[in-house]
């Protein structure tokens, strides 16, 4: 099992939900984040001042795939989330020991 | 013959609905014609007593057209503190202080309005001193149906003392924009209802009550031209402001701190009430239902229009940018700026009032409060109190008599008139204005610094005045 964390542009985020239930992806875990990479942030004025906001408005989905899923999930998000311009965000995956469902203690991928 | 009286008759009603002067400042309203008309004889000829019917019933008639609107107009400038300038402001300041600003101004609405009937309306308006009233109408005592005929003749007095009362409860509120999100509740409402007492009250007799020092139409020595608080609203609170943000100090954090606001959408409602709002205050003034309120409402209108023009204008020259703030910020510089001018001023000089207003006010607020680095958090100084000046002074220059005949039929009254003496009038009145809020807020702001204190701790600033000064927050999205 694979954790899969993409941190994507919230404009491309229904695209990428689209792509991924096509490709059979049932479930995942959404949260509105703010950050940069190497993108630099913009400046807004009020009044003469001028403030750099240089944390951006981000999406980040997380979802646990088994192995057999992943390169398919990478894939379909690459191709969905790229606008081809800076700030289009990350993918980190990372091993998943264990998975539980808590309803009826399943374990393992058939528990994804 | 029957024919004629009639005719007569007539006529006399047209010309007295038509008499249209009354205003805050002009020459003192016509008696009620059942008092002055030649008519009133105790013969028991008929057509005399139709006569007098008659009269009265034009007097009434005019009497409900001015009352109605000045109850309409009263009700627009409490529009403005609650919800206008609350959320003009609370829009304004960051998420943890938005309450708290809020909450100075309804404190007002309540505090001064009790203040109002205590003594306040007679401090003003009663008594026919030269800096303050005194206690004639103390307890509202004498204040009625009947109209006070120094200024309002045609309402009653009770109407005009609810119109005024609206003036005085958004001038302390003016104030919060600089001391927001670093001064305590109480010695924000303790200072405030001071300086209503010490400043407002004594500046408003001087400009508009009977006798006072500045007053152009009731026996004033230098008659200076103010016609919906320029000097007595704006100038007053505007530089009250200024010393409260350098008595107070900086926030902690500013400059150096990001501080944007948090919801440009409230400011955006609260700038669009304050318009709507403005024209309650200015075509209001003229305290009755009559051309010149017309006159006024034009060029409160147009300046306004102009206004957010010339700061959308500055800041796209200076940013590459026109700002939803920047617009709303110069139409609120151009309402201040005409205020002094709406029932002298004719349109077209009302839109070179606004440019020039809007201009200013934005060279103000981003470099002037730049180069000297005091916080004046929400700019209550940079748009009204400079905002203010550049009004009060520009009526010198472009009132005129064909508007409004305040100094007499005929007579020249500002400088396009010809009357150029009229700006040296305007000085005194601003230098007045300016010296009596800055020495009064100073020595009002050291006396509340030593009963309640002014500014919570730094740890109280960090968390946000909403929990710390009133425990709850403005916006639990949780919930």
């Amino acid at each position: 099992m694979m954790k899969l964390e993409a941190i994507i542009q919230p404009s491309r985020f229904e695209s990428v939900k689209d792509a991924l239930r096509e490709v059979g992806i049932e479930g995942m875990t959404v949260t509105e984040v703010r950050g940069h990479g190497r993108q630099k942030g913009h400046t807004e004025v009020y009044r003469g001042r001028e403030y750099t906001v240089d944390l951006l408005p981000k999406l980040k989905l997380e979802m646990v795939l088994p192995d057999k899923l992943v390169n398919t999930v990478v894939d379909t998000i690459l191709k969905t989330a790229k606008t081809g311009k800076i700030g289009d965000g990350k993918i980190f995956l990372s091993r998943v020991e264990e998975a539980i469902r808590i309803r009826n203690e399943e374990r393992g991928e058939s528990a994804l | 013959m029957r024919h004629m009286v009639w005719k007569c008759c007539l006529l006399f009603a047209i010309v007295h609905v038509a008499v249209p002067l009354h205003a805050q400042q002009s020459s003192p309203a016509a008696a009620p014609s059942s008092q002055t008309s030649p008519s009133v004889t105790q013969t028991a000829n008929p057509v005399n007593d139709k006569l007098t019917q008659l009269d009265q019933r034009v007097t009434a008639a005019q009497s409900s057209a001015d009352n109605a609107w000045m109850l309409a107009s009263a009700a627009l400038v409490l529009m403005m503190t609650g919800p206008g300038l609350a959320l003009f402001y609370g829009g304004l300041v960051r998420r943890k202080n938005t309450l708290a600003i809020m909450m100075q101004s309804f404190m007002l609405m309540a505090v001064i309005t009790v203040l109002w009937a205590l003594v306040g309306y007679s401090l003003c308006f009663g008594g026919s001193g030269p800096v303050i009233g005194g206690f004639e109408h103390a307890l509202l005592r004498g204040v009625g149906a009947e109209p006070n005929g120094d200024y309002a003749g045609t309402i009653p007095q009770m109407t005009f003392m609810v119109y005024q009362l609206m003036f005085a409860i958004i001038t302390p509120a003016l104030i919060t924009g600089a001391t927001a999100e670093r001064m305590k509740f109480s010695g924000t409402v303790l200072f405030l209802v001071l300086w209503f007492l010490v400043v407002y009250a004594p500046l408003a007799h001087m400009v508009w009550g009977k006798g006072g020092l500045l007053n152009a139409s009731l026996g004033g020595r230098f008659p200076t031209l103010d016609f919906a608080g320029g000097t007595v609203v704006h100038i007053s609170s505007g530089v009250s402001a200024l010393v409260c943000a350098l008595y107070l100090g900086k926030r902690t954090g500013f400059p150096k701190q990001p501080m944007p606001p948090h919801s440009l959408v409230l400011s955006f409602i609260g700038a669009c009430l304050l318009w709507v709002g403005w024209f309650g205050f200015n075509a209001g003034s003229a305290l009755a239902s009559s051309p010149l309120a017309t006159s006024a409402f034009a060029a409160t209108h147009f300046a306004a229009a102009a206004a957010a023009l010339s700061w959308s204008a500055a800041e796209w020259i200076k940013n590459g940018r026109a700002s939803a703030l920047g617009a709303i910020s110069g139409a609120v510089a151009g309402l201040v700026a005409i205020t002094p001018a709406a029932g002298f001023v004719a349109p077209m000089p009302a839109l070179v009032i606004g440019l020039v207003a809007g201009a200013f006010c934005y060279w103000m607020v981003t470099r002037v409060k730049a180069i000297f680095g005091y916080d004046d958090a929400l700019d209550a100084f940079g748009v009204h109190g400079a905002g203010g000046t550049i009004g009060a002074l520009l009526t010198g220059v472009f009132a005129t008599q064909v508007i409004n005949p305040i100094f007499g039929p005929g007579k020249a009254v500002g400088g396009s008139d010809g009357h150029w003496g009229q700006l040296g009038n305007q000085l005194v009145g601003i230098l007045i204005a300016w010296g009596f809020a800055l020495v009064g807020t100073l020595v009002l702001l050291k006396v509340v610094d030593l009963i309640t204190g002014l500014r919570v701790t730094e740890d109280e600033e960090i968390e946000g005045l909403d929990i710390t000064q009133h425990g709850e927050e403005a916006y639990n999205l949780e919930s």
